[in-house]
């Protein structure tokens, strides 16, 4: 285990090394936050609306009592989509929409000598197919994750339109009471950290793979599996830390 | 010239090369033949510095490759091309992207300058109008000869040929030879090729090191080939029937 952590870490440490020439790399990591940014927008929209939508029904459903207003559904939807669902529950499908799609990605140039072709060109290969889809997530992350928080209360406000637990003016007195910012300012470190685990794990996992088609499948797994637990720790750290 | 100086190479406990020397000369085509399993491609990839030996050195023109960083071995990998067995294009990239990627990371040329050389390195391996597709829509053979534009469009001083025939039919091997033959002249490159192909070794072997359980087990011409009493090299160039045959007539 200490000997993996010590790898990743020098893998990353060559990831940030200085480019061979900017605009190549630049170059790459545009096409990274088109594939991670738009590419993930349908399954992340579709996932924020409905969980939304379904959160705002159970914590009404839950709260059905004439001592507790209504619009406290709307509050605790708002906070639940801000600080645990849109940031976490989104890493966890972008981890396996994204990271392994990073993972097989690299495995797949490296069983196939790619990546020893870039080595022997001279290119610093960590810096050109890591350092790209890093800062592609840790930047596009926090953008899918502020799109779920909107679609995610637009969920609970479309559920509320649909359905007689709540009323839509209800709902919305909820969502705009005691409306704190450091709510989104977790939400963002958290989007933030999440997609750099994301990327660095899964690259890590696809850039030592060995063997052919078995093992990049098998380093994809892993890549997922691993990013989504320290997704998981992550998210309980931050969370201690800053509220 | 490559000068390679007792290069050993373990990976555990199993010791692949056992003390190898050679000297590649500028303009020859350099062959490394051996059975499966003799250290071939371990010993190309220790030259070219995707394997570190384990012991011993390689210099490229007098410079000690071995002891240098990832950074000081920049200047002396931009003069090497290099076709791999599977060719290794980028799968992401067109051809003619695959071809321009080294000249973007390491020229200032302009892009209608690059894309020249790329189109001139194209028909000089009879690919002229394939710049738009992509690798899964090539062929073998085209992919190899792709491979070799590629490895050709910085007009590299070295050249690395890792099994140029495998996949493909004697005909297209032939050329893929032929084409290797002729760039070696052209641009007066040391040429490095591994093989196990007895077309390759007969028909472009100007040097060639037979590897024998690791070891330099024969250095020769393929003019002093057929001639050879070494037991293992005969055993393994003159396998089949069929070169049995050729050997008896020469």
């Amino acid at each position: 285990m200490f000997q993996s952590l010590g790898k990743y870490i020098l893998l990353l440490g060559l990831s940030f090394k200085r480019p061979e020439k900017f605009k190549v790399y630049w170059a790459e990591v545009m096409r990274e936050m088109v594939s991670v940014g738009i590419g993930s927008l349908g399954i992340i929209s579709i996932i924020s609306i409905f969980i939304g939508a379904a959160t705002t029904i159970q914590v009404a459903f839950q709260l059905a009592s004439p001592l507790v207003p209504l619009s406290i559904a709307g509050k605790i939807s708002r906070d639940s989509n801000i600080l645990e669902f849109s940031p976490t529950i989104s890493s966890l499908v972008l981890a396996g929409r994204v990271g392994s799609n990073f993972a097989s990605n690299i495995g797949t140039m490296r069983v196939t000598e790619q990546i020893d072709a870039l080595e022997i060109m001279g290119v610093n290969a960590p810096g050109y197919l890591i350092a790209p889809k890093i800062l592609a997530s840790i930047t596009m992350v926090p953008l899918l994750v502020i799109i779920s928080i909107t679609l995610g209360i637009t969920g609970g406000y479309i559920a509320c339109l649909a359905g007689s637990e709540i009323t839509p003016s209800d709902y919305i007195a909820g969502v705009v009471d005691g409306f704190d910012g450091l709510t989104i300012r977790v939400a963002l470190v958290k989007a933030t950290v999440f997609g750099f685990l994301i990327a660095s794990i899964c690259s890590y996992q696809g850039f030592y793979t060995s063997g052919g088609a078995l093992e990049v499948g098998q380093s994809a797994t892993r890549g997922v599996v691993y990013s989504c637990v320290m997704i998981l720790f992550a998210d309980l750290v931050i969370t201690r830390l800053m509220l | 010239m490559i000068e390679i100086k007792d290069i050993y190479k373990t990976f555990g406990d199993n010791e692949v090369l056992k003390g190898i020397s050679a000297t590649f000369q500028t303009g020859k085509n350099n062959l490394i033949i051996g059975g499966s399993g003799s250290g071939k491609t371990t010993l190309l990839k220790c030259i070219v510095g995707l394997h570190e030996p384990t012991k011993g050195k390689v210099f490229f023109e007098n410079e000690n490759f071995t002891d240098m960083d990832f950074t000081a071995r920049v200047p002396i990998r931009t003069q090497i091309g290099m076709l791999f067995q599977n060719s290794a294009l980028f799968d992401s990239m067109t051809v003619e992207e695959n071809i321009m990627f080294p000249l973007n990371l390491f020229t200032n040329q302009s892009i209608a300058e690059k894309r020249d050389r790329a189109n001139f390195c194209l028909e000089r391996v009879n690919l002229k109008d394939k710049n738009k597709l992509y690798p899964a829509e090539l062929s073998g053979g085209m992919k190899k000869r792709v491979g070799i534009a590629r490895a050709i469009s910085m007009q590299p001083k070295f050249l690395f040929v890792d099994e140029p025939n495998s996949g493909l039919d004697p005909k297209t091997s032939i050329l893929i030879d032929e084409l290797i033959a002729d760039l070696t002249v052209e641009y007066d490159m040391t040429t490095v090729v591994v093989t196990h192909d007895m077309n390759s070794v007969m028909g472009i072997g100007d040097h060639i090191i037979f590897l024998h359980q690791g070891q330099k087990w024969w250095e020769g011409s393929n003019k002093e080939i057929a001639k050879t009493d070494n037991k293992e090299l005969n055993d393994f160039v003159f396998a089949s029937k069929f070169m049995q045959a050729a050997r008896e007539k020469l």
